[in-house]
């Protein structure tokens, strides 16, 4: 059974949307005169109350240095930035905390693991990625494979958004060494089988990179279950603060790729002649890292654990339903990517009218959407299209928000009418 | 926010939906690309100088309704000028956009081009009605290098 069948499990109670929604009070607010509608998840999810507090509680209270100084401050700092990295480890069910490294961001962390394997890979090996990929997960493989005389080879992806298995399998072979794949799509919400992709890479001998930017914050993972080597996700996708993200690595993969950046905290012993490393996750973390944004992950992953991901997704999954029915039945408006299994991502054109203008009405409205081709060009080129509109969801939204969404889109037709 | 009729004024709609001058110019001398890669919008300028004197331009590509309604706009307002006027319109335009209107001048000598006074209110649209003059710039000065608002 594959793991992500996790989201559909029974969740212990059902999610209110509603209670959730008043944690987070940048959406209280009014914009332009109109209710702000925020229906651009996908780039950026608002903070709730809990990651605001502990943000201005650490810099209060507990501001110092990590690892370091032997002084009470220090201490709490330490233990704050060293608990949020035991939440990070529950949260996605790694085995060990060891497994944790804090970066900047899903982009950093690929291009860790990136970096890493290009003083490995020699001319001959293959890296094999999606037609889905968003640009953080295509150029980081590009430059490895400069680097290294290895070759990219691209799942392509049909006409719903979807990775036929098959295409997928077919470029799999003794060559592939490392298999970089979305586990859900940022411009099109497809997601992506990634149990299936792990048994057939580990099958071939490749390792499993996974982007989580747009799985973390709606579905229930366990990065075990499902074979990821690594997993790469931000904070601020996940009502974490912007700066801070993870990346999740099989603690034996981890040991064995070089060290990212030199600099303080990645090392044991340095002289002259010759450093010593620090033990993992340490390798990865060369200077003062982003302490406060560590602290606010691990308060955005408490909150998201309270309200249990299980019933998180189970909501999400019945408003996408929604929204695809309500979108998918207005007059002149085409839905792009129409993947059965997929999150609450919706690609769309209106006729005649460019997503520029589109995004521009819409904001007078309140409602916050992206214009643009989402840092996924390839995507954009296989439907012919030099961009789209994009309405994305998150924990927080409502049928409302999708009914305000489709209200606005008449009257983007309305002015535009020719 | 301003109000969104001032900028999508009805000559502004008019134009993007039926923009003048569009498609290929014979006899075009110079041509630039233009390239919004926030957007993804393009547009091809086509110009035929006839010595010191813009004798044609027109344009060709894919934007919002704002780039295209400007370009429209660009081929009527350039059409007969000189280069140095071309110049000077194109800075008063630039200005009016970014919202100077003191540099920007007299409305009334900026003719059809004075409906674009309220791109100034929406700064991420400012690029869009100004890639068309970046663009025929460069194809004034036979820049090779396709033109970026980024």
């Amino acid at each position: 059974m594959p793991a992500e069948s996790l989201a559909s499990a029974p969740p212990a109670a059902a999610f209110d949307a509603a209670a959730a929604r008043r944690e987070f009070p940048a959406l209280a607010q009014r914009v332009h005169g109109h209710p702000l509608v925020y229906l651009d998840s996908a780039a950026t999810a608002q903070k709730p109350r809990a990651v605001l507090e502990a943000l201005a509680g650490f810099y209060r209270e507990d501001c110092a240095n990590i690892h370091r100084s032997a002084h009470a401050l220090s201490e709490r700092a330490t233990a704050g930035y060293e608990a949020a990295r035991r939440q990070v480890q529950q949260f996605l069910g790694a085995a060990s905390e060891r497994e944790i490294v804090f970066t900047r961001g899903t982009t950093e962390s690929l291009n860790l693991v990136a970096a890493g394997y290009a003083s490995r890979l020699e001319p001959g090996d293959e890296v094999l990625i999606t037609g889905l990929e968003h640009h953080s997960n295509i150029v980081p493989w590009q430059l490895a494979c400069e680097r290294s005389g290895a070759r990219l080879v691209v799942a392509p992806i049909d006409e719903r958004g979807e990775v036929p298995l098959e295409e997928f399998e077919r470029r799999l072979s003794a060559r592939t060494k490392v298999v970089a794949a979305a586990h859900i799509s940022n411009a099109l919400g497809t997601i992506n089988p990634i149990a299936e992709f792990a048994a057939r890479a580990h099958a071939v001998g490749a390792v499993l990179v996974v982007d989580g930017a747009q799985s973390a914050p709606h579905l229930p993972l366990d990065v075990q279950a499902l074979g990821c080597d690594f997993f790469a996700f931000s904070g601020h996708k996940n009502f974490g603060p912007t700066g801070i993200g993870v990346l999740y690595g099989r603690a034996e993969l981890l040991e064995a790729l070089p060290p990212y950046q030199g600099g303080g905290d990645m090392i044991r012993s340095v002289t002259f002649e010759k450093t010593t490393y620090n033990d993992i996750p340490y390798k990865f973390e060369a200077g003062t890292p982003h302490i406060a944004g560590a602290i606010g992950l691990g308060a955005a992953l408490a909150a998201l654990t309270a309200w249990d991901m299980r019933a998180i997704a189970a909501y999400e999954h019945e408003l996408t339903a929604y929204g695809l029915e309500l979108l998918g039945g207005l007059r002149g408006v085409r839905l792009i990517g129409t993947a059965r299994r997929r999150a609450g991502v919706f690609s769309f054109v209106v006729e005649g009218v460019h997503p520029h203008d589109v995004g521009t009405v819409l904001d007078s409205r309140g409602i916050a959407v992206r214009a643009g081709h989402h840092c996924a060009q390839p995507v954009m080129e296989r439907f012919g299209l030099p961009a789209t509109t994009r309405a994305s969801l998150a924990l927080y939204n409502t049928r409302a928000d999708l009914d305000a969404l489709a209200e606005g889109i008449g009257r983007v037709q309305a002015m535009f009418r020719s | 926010m301003a109000e969104l009729e001032g900028l999508y004024q009805e000559l502004i709609l008019d134009h993007a939906k039926r923009p003048r001058n569009f498609g290929p110019l014979p006899g075009a001398n110079r041509r630039a690309e233009g390239f919004n890669r926030l957007c993804g919008d393009r547009l091809i300028l086509y110009l035929r100088m006839e010595g010191d004197v813009v004798g044609d331009v027109r344009f060709e590509g894919a934007g919002c309704a704002i780039s295209t309604a400007s370009a429209s706009l660009l081929t009527e307002a350039l059409k007969g000028k000189t280069a140095a006027e071309a110049e000077v319109l194109f800075q008063r335009f630039h200005a009016l956009v970014t919202g100077d209107f003191a540099a920007a001048g007299d409305p009334d000598e900026l003719g059809k081009l004075a409906a674009f006074s309220g791109v100034s209110e929406f700064p991420v649209r400012v690029k869009c009605a100004s890639l068309p003059w970046h663009t025929f710039a460069a194809a004034l000065h036979g820049a090779a290098a396709p033109v970026s608002t980024e």
